[in-house]
């Protein structure tokens, strides 16, 4: 079977028009307008099969969303090749966009001055989804998401993670096969993103939907997705498991140890301080030069010890690495 | 019928939640019924000092008054707040995400847009000016009733009004494209629009050497033709003229309106995220 999508060396550059600053410079802009050229994708490459779901994240202004809305056939790119499910989103738009949804985290597709329900029927006429169909899949989703109390609160009242779990069934009333999710956390209380990552991963594993899922909430990389796609300034920067992006960018862990009093100094030749918090320090140290049990042993034997554990560096560390890394800025102490 | 759906969908649930603004309906009702006197006050005036014979007599005028107050919703003076605003959030991205025409739809959008306030005002403002005035003394400033060919003519062509009305607000829309915030688009339509429709003053009153250009613009089919079939002053067997002249200027302003579109389409840019 073919990838269910295909990017390849995508480029995708915005015009802005510049404006001087200042009165003089506002009249200048009237009748000679200077424009910058922004490059927001600069050669993007990935396949996608179908029933993956994979993490899209890079710093703001990477390009994730210009990605996701060439994928959705919103934008035009310069250059480059993509196709979904057979299709050339922005050629075939309308035949396109009928197998695919999709949630902007920070905007509503729900209409403000309608119950919930009725954008849902709106969506299932606008769609044209067959009656039963319609009933099947929003009685589903409705149990699913636990939408049954929202059904006739206007959408303007809703709150933001009640909206959010609104908007993701919006996203499903035409059930379709490829879904793609810019940001659908942000903003959003703990108890409603664990509720948003819990529907999205049953919706991967029991109905075979493809997923992007473009994010700064390294939690929701981490409970979701087997793959992730790191971009910056325009440019696949790695393209893997998270394990793989671990292993890319260093495969330091971390021993944290809890002393028993304030002023002890700890230091071992194979470890670094990575930082400290009172009694609690965190250690980190390569595997290959000095196995676990060995610097846990060195360690205890010199120090007072209450409590210790050795983890992996929290994937935001391993991501603001890799990103620092492209951006020529020197690494940081950790 | 099955093509239709989706556009028709839109329609309502637009036309629903336009009915929620009831009370702007009522205020803007009283407002209205305020102008309309004080139009009717001026010509009055003009009337009373002049003997020579007018394109329109004073009873015509004041019914023509009253028509332009009640459906003063109809006319296309202002971009659909809604698609502004969806293009200035950069909610428009989910619109076209949308198996549909996006033309189609915004043109139903500005359909729903249309109507429904003019319903709201339309039919108690009628009551009103019509009933009401001649119990409560005022029968020299009611809106008169038209005979009854004039009636339909009126009805045909005011249909005819409300499809050529949604062609001129769906181009200021698609204009949003171009600038986002189509402040300039507006104010421009907003002068051509009131002044060339007749809703400031009727056509007919306006000098001789005008009225060819006035004739050949678009905009007397939005407010001068059908109101002047409904007082009589345009003949019942006139009336298939107007309606093609008003159907003729709707099929131009929306193949404008889509060419546009498609060239707009293609330069979009989604604000932020």
């Amino acid at each position: 079977m073919p990838p269910q999508i295909i990017v390849e060396d995508l480029v995708k550059t915005y015009r802005i028009a510049q404006r001087d600053t200042g009165l003089l410079g506002s009249v200048r802009g009237l009748v000679r307008r200077q424009y910058r050229e922004l490059g927001a994708l600069d050669g993007v490459s990935f396949n996608i099969d179908a029933g993956e779901l994979v993490g899209y994240i890079g710093p703001n202004g990477a390009g994730k969303s210009t990605t996701v809305k060439t994928l959705s056939g919103i934008l035009v790119p310069d250059s480059g090749r993509c196709e979904v499910r057979g299709r050339v989103p922005w050629r075939q738009r309308v035949e396109h966009v009928a197998e695919i949804g999709v949630v902007f985290g920070q905007r509503t597709q729900l209409w403000w001055d309608l119950p919930v329900i009725e954008s849902f029927e709106l969506l299932r006429d606008i769609y044209r989804v067959p009656q039963e169909r319609y009933k099947a899949a929003s009685d589903e989703l409705i149990a699913l998401l636990d939408l049954g109390p929202l059904l006739d609160v206007p959408v303007r009242q809703l709150s933001l993670g009640q909206r959010m779990r609104c908007d993701l069934a919006a996203a499903l009333i035409h059930q379709p096969p490829v879904l793609f999710l810019d940001e659908p956390t942000i903003g959003l209380d703990a108890t409603s993103k664990l509720a948003v990552r819990d529907f999205v991963r049953g919706l991967c594993r029991d109905r075979g939907v493809t997923v992007i899922l473009t994010t700064h909430d390294m939690d929701d990389i981490e409970a979701l997705c087997d793959r992730v796609i790191v971009i910056a300034s325009g440019k696949v920067l790695c393209d893997g498991s998270l394990d793989a992006l671990r292993a890319r960018v260093s495969r330091q862990r971390w021993l944290t140890v809890d002393l028993a009093s304030v002023d002890i100094e700890v230091s071992d030749p194979d470890a670094t301080v990575v930082r400290r918090e009172g009694q609690r320090v965190c250690l980190g140290f390569d595997p290959q030069a000095v196995s676990p049990a060995e610097l846990i042993a060195r360690v205890t034997a010199k120090h007072a010890v209450s409590d210790l554990f050795v983890e992996n560096p929290p994937i935001e560390t391993i991501v603001a690495r890799l990103y620092e890394a492209e951006s020529g800025v020197a690494t940081a102490t950790t | 019928m099955n093509w239709m759906r989706p556009y028709l969908a839109v329609l309502s649930a637009r036309f629903r939640s336009m009915l929620q603004y009831r009370a702007a309906a009522i205020a803007g009702l009283w407002t209205q019924v305020f102008f309309g006197m004080v139009n009717i006050m001026v010509y009055e005036a003009f009337y009373s000092s002049t003997d020579k014979q007018q394109p329109l007599t004073f009873a015509q005028v004041v019914s023509y008054v009253w028509l332009g107050q009640a459906l003063l919703a109809l006319l296309p003076w202002y971009a659909d707040s809604e698609v502004r605003a969806i293009v200035r959030s950069g909610a428009v991205a989910y619109e076209l995400c949308r198996p549909i025409d996006l033309y189609n739809l915004w043109f139903m959008r500005a359909m729903a847009w249309r109507t429904a306030p003019t319903i709201l005002r339309a039919v108690p403002m009628v009551v009103l000016v019509m009933f009401v005035f001649p119990l409560i003394g005022l029968g020299e400033w009611r809106l008169h009733s038209p005979t009854l060919a004039a009636g339909l003519g009126f009805a045909a062509a005011i249909t005819c009004t409300l499809l050529l009305s949604c062609a001129i607000t769906t181009l200021m829309n698609i204009s949003l494209m171009w600038t986002v915030s189509a402040d300039g688009t507006v104010v421009m339509m907003n002068a051509l629009v009131t002044i060339f429709s007749g809703m400031v003053v009727p056509l007919p009153l306006f000098p001789n050497w005008a009225q060819p250009v006035l004739m050949a613009l678009p905009f007397a089919g939005l407010v001068d033709l059908p109101y002047r079939v409904y007082v009589g002053n345009i003949l019942p067997g006139s009336i298939p003229l107007i309606i093609f002249r008003q159907l003729f200027w709707t099929v131009v302003l929306v193949l404008l309106g889509r060419w546009l579109m498609a060239r707009g389409i293609r330069r979009i840019v989604v604000q932020g995220g």
